[in-house]
C-alpha cells in the first residue's frame, strides 16, 4: 500500500476527493441556504423601498386628484376658511422665477460644459473646475438661499424675484455643466476632426458639430436641472419670499409653487391642506414628465460607437 | 537610414509650405514690403469668422463661464463670512460649544442643531444604507432583465420628488403613523434601551431620520448599483469558476472590489442628508434641545435657518443664523470632496452615466 506521502506526489494516483461525507454535506446544504437567505433579503430589500414609493404617489394621486380642478389653475388664493382658492400667482410666479433662472443657469451652464469637454480636458485647471462643480452641486439648497438673502436681498432691503431667480440658477449651473461635458465626451472625435479638416475653425466646429451632435443629451440635462429646481422651496424661502397677490415684477416678492404648498401644509386649515395636495400633484406631474422623457431621449440621438 | 533620408526631406517641405501659408495669413508677421499679400482664401475666411482672433475670444468665453463655477463658491463663502462676523466675533468657538439658543437675551449656541443633525443623519444611514445595498445588489446581480429597467426608473423617480412634497406627505402620513404603530411598537420592544422615552407627538428626531432615509435610499443605491456595475465581468466569471455560490460571488467578486466606491456612495447620502432642509423642518419640530430620546423634537442645522429666519429680526440673531449656514457649507463641501474623490478613484474611465 502507498504511504500519504507518496499519494500527494503523484496526482493521477490519489482516489478522488469524497464529497458525501456528512461534513462537506453540511457545508455544501449551508452555503446554498446563505445564497437564498441573502437572495431573499435583496428582494426585501427592494420590495421595501418601492412600498413608500408607491404609497407617495398613490396617496398623492388620491388626495390631489380629488381636489384638483380649474379654479386652482385660475383662481388666487383663498383667505383662511373661504372655499375654493387657487393657486394661479403661485403658478406664474413659478415660472417668472424658473424662467429667469434658466436664462441665467442654462448659458453658464452649457458654456462651462463645452470649456471641461473641449478645452481643459487633462488640464490642471478643468480638473479643478469640475471639482468645484461637484462641489457644488452638493452645497444644501438652504445654504444658497441664505447666501443669496445675505449677496442680494440685504442690500436691496427689500426680496424680490430676482434674487430666487439667481438662487436657482446657482443650483442649476453644476448639474448642466457636469451633463454637458459626459454628453459632449460621447461626440467620436472622428467628426471633429472631419470638419476641421474642412478647415472649419474649432469654435465653428464646437457650435455646429460637436453642439449639436449631443444637442438631444444636453437638452435633456437642462430639463433634469430644472426640473430638480423646479420642487426647490429652501432657496426661495429668503429670496422670493412667497406673496398672496399677482406680481410679475422681478423687483418684488414673488410666490412659487413649493413655497405656496409650504405654507398651506403648516397651516391648521382643511381648505388649504386640500390646495396644497393638488399643488403638489402639479409639481409632481411636472417633473415626472420630464425625467420621463429624459428616459426616452437619453441615448437616442447621440451617436453610438465614441470614444 | 535610408527610409529616413527618403522622408525627412518631404516632411521638411510639408513644414515649409504650412510655416508659408501660416506666415501668410497670421498676425505675428510684421507687415513689410517683402511680406506677401495676404490670400484670397484667407481673407474669405477671416470673414466667415475663421482665425485666431475668434477662436481665442470663444475659447476665452468659454474659460470665463468656467471660471464663474470658481466665482460662485468663492462669493458663497466670502459673503457668508462677511454676514456672519457680528456672531464669529461675539462668540468665537464657543458658538459651537454652547448648548443654549436664547434668541430674547442673545445668546446663542448651536451644539443642539449640531447634535440634532448628526443624529438624524446619522440614524438615516443606519436604516437606508443596508436597504440601498439590498436593492443594488437586486437590481445588478440578481433582478430578471425585464424588471431592471422599470425598478430603476421607480427609484430615479423617488429622487426626484421635492422635498416638499416628502414634508408633504410626512405632515399627512408618516406622523399619524409614528404616533400609532410605530411609536408603541418601539417603545415595546426597544423601550430598555432608553432611546424611546417621553411624550411621543409623531413630530421628532424619529420621523425626521425616517423621512431623510427615504429621501436618501435613491441616491445612495443608485451610486451603489453604478460602482457595482463598473466591477469588471472576468472578476465575477473567475469566482464563480471556482465553484461559489452566486452571495459568494457578489461578496468577493463584487462588493470587496467597489467597497471604497460603495463608501463614497454612502458619504455622499450622508451629504445630502446633513444639508436636507424642508422635509426636515416640516417634521422635527423645532425645538434647540439635546435629549437622548428619538420622540423628543429637535432641529437640526439646516431646518433651524428655514424654521427661525422669519424671527430673526436683529443684527445679531441674523448673523447667527448665518454662521450655521457658514458651517453647514464648510461641512458638507468637506463631505462631499471626500466622497467624490472616493468615486472618482474607482469610476475613473468608466463610460459616462445619463441621468
Amino acid at each position: 500500500m502507498a504511504s500519504p506521502a507518496n499519494l500527494a506526489a503523484d496526482p493521477a494516483q490519489r482516489p478522488p476527493m469524497d464529497f458525501n461525507t456528512r461534513g462537506m454535506r453540511f457545508h455544501f446544504a449551508s452555503r446554498k441556504a446563505i445564497n437564498l437567505l441573502v437572495s431573499g433579503l435583496a428582494m426585501l430589500a427592494t420590495a421595501l423601498v418601492l412600498v413608500p414609493l408607491a404609497a407617495i404617489l398613490i396617496y398623492l394621486c388620491y388626495k390631489g386628484a380629488s381636489s384638483l380642478n380649474l379654479n386652482f389653475f385660475i383662481k388666487m388664493p383663498a383667505s383662511p376658511g373661504e372655499p375654493g382658492g387657487g393657486m394661479a400667482n403661485s403658478i406664474t410666479g413659478s415660472a417668472v422665477v424658473l424662467g429667469l433662472a434658466s436664462l441665467l443657469g442654462i448659458p453658464v451652464g452649457i458654456a462651462a460644459g463645452v470649456y471641461l469637454a473641449e478645452f481643459g480636458r487633462g488640464k490642471l485647471l478643468g480638473n479643478a473646475v469640475r471639482f468645484t462643480a461637484d462641489v457644488l452641486n452638493g452645497v444644501p439648497s438652504i445654504v444658497i438661499g441664505i447666501s443669496m438673502y445675505a449677496l442680494i436681498v440685504k442690500p436691496q432691503l427689500h426680496f424680490s424675484a430676482f434674487a430666487g431667480g439667481v438662487a436657482l440658477a446657482v443650483m442649476m449651473v453644476p448639474t448642466i455643466t457636469r451633463t454637458t461635458e459626459e454628453m459632449l465626451s460621447t461626440v467620436p472625435h472622428a467628426i471633429r476632426e472631419a470638419a476641421l479638416g474642412l478647415g472649419v475653425p474649432k469654435w465653428r466646429t464646437t457650435m455646429s458639430v460637436a453642439l449639436r451632435t449631443a444637442s438631444p443629451g444636453i437638452i435633456t440635462g437642462c430639463m433634469l436641472a430644472f426640473a430638480r429646481v423646479a420642487g426647490e422651496t429652501a432657496p426661495l424661502l429668503f429670496t422670493a419670499l412667497g406673496n398672496e397677490f399677482w406680481s410679475l415684477n422681478l423687483n418684488q416678492p414673488i410666490d412659487a409653487l413649493p413655497l405656496r404648498i409650504y405654507k398651506y401644509a403648516n397651516s391648521p386649515y382643511d381648505e388649504w391642506h386640500r390646495v396644497a395636495w393638488a399643488g403638489s400633484l402639479v409639481l409632481i406631474a411636472m417633473i415626472m414628465v420630464s425625467v420621463t422623457l429624459v428616459r426616452i431621449f437619453a441615448g437616442r440621438g447621440t451617436l453610438k460607437g465614441g470614444n | 537610414m535610408t527610409v529616413n533620408n527618403a522622408v525627412t526631406p518631404s516632411s521638411e517641405i510639408a513644414q515649409r509650405t504650412v510655416t508659408n501659408f501660416v506666415a501668410a495669413a497670421g498676425p505675428p508677421v510684421a507687415p513689410g514690403p517683402d511680406t506677401p499679400a495676404p490670400s484670397p482664401i484667407r481673407e474669405f475666411l477671416s470673414k466667415r469668422g475663421s482665425g485666431k482672433l475668434a477662436d481665442n475670444t470663444f475659447a476665452g468665453a468659454m474659460v470665463v463661464c468656467a471660471l464663474s463655477i470658481f466665482a460662485i463658491v468663492i462669493c458663497i463663502a466670502t459673503i457668508l463670512v462677511l454676514r456672519s462676523h457680528l456672531s464669529i466675533v461675539k462668540f468665537g468657538w464657543a458658538f459651537f460649544k454652547g448648548q443654549n439658543w436664547d434668541p430674547v437675551s442673545g445668546d446663542f449656541g448651536a451644539l443642539p442643531f449640531i447634535f440634532g443633525t448628526l443624529a438624524t443623519s446619522l440614524l438615516a444611514l443606519v436604516m437606508a444604507v443596508p436597504l440601498a445595498l439590498g436593492v443594488a445588489v437586486f437590481l445588478t446581480e440578481l433582478c430578471p432583465n425585464f424588471l431592471r429597467g422599470p425598478i430603476s426608473f421607480l427609484t430615479e423617480l423617488l429622487a426626484a420628488i421635492p422635498s416638499v412634497v416628502y414634508g408633504l406627505w410626512a405632515v399627512f402620513v408618516l406622523v399619524p403613523l409614528v404616533q400609532d404603530p410605530i411609536g408603541p411598537f418601539l417603545v415595546k420592544y426597544l423601550g430598555w434601551t432608553g432611546f424611546f422615552e417621553g411624550a411621543n407627538f409623531g413630530v421628532g428626531l424619529l420621523t425626521a431620520s425616517i423621512i431623510l432615509a427615504i429621501m436618501i435610499l435613491p441616491i445612495i443605491s443608485s451610486l451603489t448599483r453604478d460602482m457595482m456595475l463598473a466591477v469588471p465581468n472576468h472578476q465575477r466569471e473567475a469566482v464563480l469558476a471556482l465553484g461559489a455560490t452566486r452571495w459568494e460571488m457578489i461578496r468577493i467578486g463584487v462588493l470587496r472590489n467597489a467597497r471604497i466606491g460603495i463608501v463614497g456612495a454612502v458619504i455622499l447620502g450622508l451629504g445630502r442628508a446633513l444639508g436636507e432642509t424642508m422635509a426636515v423642518a416640516m417634521t422635527i419640530g423645532n425645538h434647540a434641545v439635546i435629549s437622548k430620546s428619538l420622540f423628543a423634537p429637535g432641529n437640526t442645522l439646516a431646518s433651524a435657518i428655514a424654521n427661525e429666519f422669519s424671527e430673526a429680526t436683529d443684527d445679531l440673531y441674523l448673523s447667527a443664523l448665518i454662521e450655521i449656514g457658514l458651517a453647514l457649507f464648510l461641512v458638507t463641501i468637506v463631505v462631499n470632496a471626500i466622497a467624490r474623490l472616493l468615486v472618482w478613484a474607482v469610476t475613473r474611465g468608466a463610460p459616462a452615466r445619463v441621468a
